[in-house]
């Protein structure tokens, strides 16, 4: 037994390791929260447990092979990683694509954005204690997910997209399903409103909570909805339109609030959009090609190549340098997560833990993406 | 009195929404044919996996133990984590030429990440995906495989 | 009223007491039957955890869209006797700094005071363990004292989440004993009387959730509310709260002891649904409508007992349905739901009860 002298003057403060091993840290990150009873004072996220040193990784490998690292950071949106990559060097070899890939690539992008945020919507009910959304959304994850794997042949880490553009056609029934889903998915996503969003135990959790100002999401570079939620227009697909994004029609979800419930809608509406934007597409995929014959070993010039998408949690970007060898000189990416973990601290101080869960939840972070 | 009121139609909106909450459970409650999940090691008769689906690198064989592989080692080069090995070997022609043959097509299961791109990279074909899910063995040294059988030959004519 | 004597229990344990008191001493007799009692209700207590976990899980799973427990026995039907079974076996591991005295003593005040509650339930006609004539007054008393032990739990794990679930809990329970209390003086009022046997009686001819019209109504909701948050179950499961501390009080327990706590989780909300189910519902007393003579008839022939426990069963049901639908809510949120939503207006339904009562408006 240790019998440490117990230090009777003020220990108001006291220290909780939340993770690397925790039900709601989805992942291995580790909180040091700094409490005060249940009041947060200072969290501070360390982060690097599932590092596997893609970026080093990428310099070893062929431009082809980049992209099937990229499904292994931001693993519930790797369509869009897929995609950064496969544009940058396209850019980079000034290959133009036919518009039949960018129409696939951008229903692709949309159903992956929907089958993420669908994925979040369950985990966030269940940070919340509504354990049963989580298999609801996970319901209509598994759906799209069936769709990916009669497309590509691969369920979550997809690898779907080449340089040039597509690994395989898209089947003969792909229209009939992605219908046939988005018929089931219209009927379900009301009964997430009334699930949770219009729940009075769930807006009350909500609601509020964790606000994050727009000049704060601007500072810490937070992007996706989590931004968009605090009135920071930064969505890409609307600024720097690539694939098939200037032919469609959508709304970009902004909200003023800058709470969680706001950071959730941002969400749920973002689906309907994405819905949307889907249909508008799908009874209009031209014919054609559905990749563009590129060399064996790709070469891009002597250059800088910067591409952004936006993935489910916000701007993706990939930087390619390169001397004009088979391999990259150096590859970066710019992941959303890391940039809206580095907003947990400012949004959780003076909040309990209850809300610190709802707040990681609605920043919606994949913790690979993060570390990388 | 505006505080009262607002007091009672806040407890009665509050009821109301968790009221509907419990309807779309209890909905699912008294529908069971909106399960989902699957019995897995029962229903394998009936499983419908996609064609497409990449369960693990095969080298199809025909039926006089014929592949295509001429051993170029293209997807050795293409694969980005290393999971193929192609050991050559090389043999004397009947027209007194040196020439490189496949041996041996080691094909490592537990690395591959299946990306495909070995299948892509083959000029001849030779290797493909099946649809095969159900790796799992008692011994790790079960998944380094190779994949042409023996006694195997190169497809006559392949090469040109 | 002759067909309901078939299922009169009383008979059958006045039998036992007879023939155990010609063979013995009046001591001897005593001891005797509650070593009886005792082993009845434990194995009850053992076959209840099991069909009631086998239950949650099933009903959760079914709300889930998802089949549940498929593999043990036909339709999974041993598979929680297959868990207690592990749990048994699994290594009673105890963290280094712990207090071990009371970290092992915390699981056995839960599962004695939750055992203790149990004896005073009217299950059948009959069929009580002890008929005090403050039963009721006895069983708010008993139940609380599950509280210490979850205290006790937090304290000597000599863990954070151990501790902060524990605190919550305390002030969780104590909160809402208040509106649990009120609700069932609520009906007090109507029956005159605590004790268990004849708050039953008193409902022989229409249950009091009938009788005492919307203040009754009130009164089960806020009982079945407060009900849920004793028993510590979600939407209130605030000690638990797995995605904030990972389990809470019980994070360092393992093994038998785990498997105390989740008995007594168990237990409890049987209690809970028991107590609901008697002063609310009629206890084992069959459906009667009016004066439908032959319908009251058919009913009278259910026995008691299955009456009781189908009533138990649905509010039990209930109570699952609750945590499978609804989030948790935040320690703050709960103490605001008590006392400033559900003791005022347990509050404003007790003197609208005795307004009733007084005026003679119920049935
Ligand atoms: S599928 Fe990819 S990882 Fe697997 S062997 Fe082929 S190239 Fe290598
Ligand atoms: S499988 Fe194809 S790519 Fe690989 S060595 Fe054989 S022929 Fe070459």
């Amino acid at each position: 037994m240790t019998t440490a002298a117990i230090d009777t003057s003020e220990t108001k403060e006291y220290f909780i390791n939340m993770g690397p091993q925790h039900p709601s840290t989805h992942g291995v990150l580790r909180l040091l929260l700094t409490l005060e009873g249940e009041i947060i004072k200072n969290v501070e996220p360390h982060i690097g447990y599932v590092h596997r040193a893609i970026e080093k990784m990428c310099e070893k490998s062929s431009f082809q092979q980049i992209i099937h690292l990229t499904d292994r950071l931001d693993y519930l949106s790797c369509h869009m990683n897929n995609e950064a990559v496969c544009l940058a060097v396209e850019q980079g070899l000034e290959m133009e694509v036919p518009e039949r890939v960018k129409v696939i690539r951008t229903i692709i992008d949309e159903l992956n954005r929907i089958s993420s945020h669908t994925l979040w919507w369950g985990v966030m009910g269940m940070d919340m204690g509504a354990i049963t959304s989580f298999l609801y959304g996970f319901r209509e994850h598994e759906m799209i997910t069936e769709i990916f794997e009669e497309t590509c042949g691969a369920r979550l880490t997809m690898s779907y997209n080449v340089p040039g553009g597509l690994m395989f056609d898209i089947p003969p029934h792909f229209q009939k399903m992605v219908k046939d889903f988005l018929v089931h998915f219209k009927k379900k996503l009301p009964e997430y409103d009334t699930l949770l969003s219009n729940n009075i135990i769930f807006t009350e959790r909500t609601k509020g909570i964790g606000y994050l100002s727009k000049e704060n999401a601007i500072a810490f570079g937070v992007t996706g909805p989590s931004a968009r939620a605090s009135g920071f227009a930064c969505d890409v697909r609307k600024l720097k339109p690539y694939s098939a994004y200037h032919k469609v029609n959508f709304k970009e979800i902004i909200f003023t609030e800058g709470d969680c419930f706001a950071r959730y809608k941002a969400r749920i509406d973002e689906m309907w959009e994405s819905v949307s934007i889907i249909e508008q597409l799908i009874d209009n995929i031209p014919e054609g090609d559905y990749f563009v014959k590129t060399k064996a070993v790709i070469k891009l010039p002597v250059g800088e190549y910067y591409q952004s998408v936006e993935s489910a949690r916000g701007e993706f970007g990939v930087y390619i340098v390169s001397d004009n060898k088979k391999n990259p000189y150096r590859v970066k990416f710019r992941s959303p997560g890391f940039a809206n973990l580095s907003a947990l601290n400012k949004i959780a101080q003076g909040c309990k833990i209850a809300d610190l869960v709802a707040i990681m939840s609605t920043l919606d972070l994949v913790i690979p993406d993060i570390d990388r | 009195m505006n505080e009262v009121t607002e007091y009672f139609s806040d407890i009665f909106k509050g009821v109301r929404s968790l009221l509907k909450g419990m309807s779309v459970t209890g909905y699912y409650f008294l529908h069971p044919k909106e399960i989902i999940t699957q019995q897995y090691p029962e229903n394998r008769d009936v499983l419908k996996v996609p064609e497409r689906f990449r369960g693990e690198l095969v080298m199809p064989h025909t039926a006089d133990n014929q592949h295509r592989c001429t051993g170029c080692s293209a997807c050795q080069l293409a694969c980005p984590n290393g999971s193929i090995i192609i050991v050559s070997d090389r043999i004397e022609t009947p027209e007194g030429k040196k020439k490189k043959i496949i041996d041996k097509h080691v094909y490592n299961l537990a690395m591959c990440t299946f990306c495909n791109l070995c299948v892509r990279a083959c000029p001849t074909d030779a290797i493909v995906m099946s649809n095969d899910f159900e790796h799992a063995t008692y011994d790790r040294g079960d998944l380094i495989k190779i994949l042409n059988q023996p006694g195997s030959k190169v497809l006559e004519g392949i090469e040109e | 009223m002759k067909i309901l004597s078939i299922y009169d229990f009383s008979n059958l344990t006045q039998a036992i007491h007879t023939w155990l008191s010609g063979k013995m001493s009046v001591v001897s007799t005593q001891v005797v039957e509650m070593i009886l009692v005792g082993t009845v209700f434990l194995l009850f207590f053992a076959v209840l955890g099991l069909v009631l976990v086998y239950a949650e899980r099933k009903v959760c799973a079914i709300i889930q869209v998802r089949l549940g427990p498929m593999r043990v026995g036909k339709w999974g039907t041993a598979q929680t006797l297959a868990d207690f079974i592990k749990l048994v076996f699994k290594e009673p591991l105890i963290t280094r700094d712990a207090d071990k005295f009371l970290f092992n003593l915390a699981p056995f005040i839960i599962i004695i005071a939750s055992f203790m509650a149990v004896a005073v339930m009217p299950f059948a006609k009959g069929l009580q363990a002890m008929d005090f004539d403050i039963g009721l007054f006895y069983i708010s008393a008993v139940s609380s004292i599950g509280v210490t032990s979850i205290l006790i739990a937090g304290w000597a794990s000599n863990s954070k989440y151990s501790l902060i679930g524990a605190i919550r809990s305390g002030a969780q329970i104590l909160s809402y004993e208040l509106s649990a209390g009120l609700s069932l003086l609520t009906i007090v009022i109507l029956t005159g009387s605590l004790q268990l046997s004849e708050i039953v009686e008193s409902q022989a001819d229409g249950w009091w959730i009938w009788k005492g019209h919307v203040s009754s109504i009130i009164a089960f909701v806020i009982f079945i509310i407060a009900g849920t948050a004793e028993t510590n179950r979600g939407p209130f499961d605030m000690a638990e709260a797995e995605s904030e501390l990972t389990a809470g009080f019980h994070t360092e327990y393992s093994g038998i002891k785990f498997a105390f706590f989740f008995l007594a989780e168990y237990v409890n909300m049987f209690i809970i649904a028991a107590i609901g189910a008697t002063v609310f519902f009629g206890g084992w007393m069959p459906l009667h409508v009016g004066n439908f003579e032959a319908f009251n008839n058919i009913m009278d022939y259910i026995p008691s007992v299955v009456w009781f426990f189908m009533k138990v069963s649905a509010i039990i049901f209930l109570m699952m349905w609750f945590r499978w639908t609804f989030p948790r809510l935040r320690i703050d949120q709960l103490l605001t739901l008590e006392w400033k939503y559900l003791l005022p207006l347990s509050l404003m339904n007790i003197l609208l009860m005795a307004f009733l009562s007084l005026m003679g408006w119920h049935f």
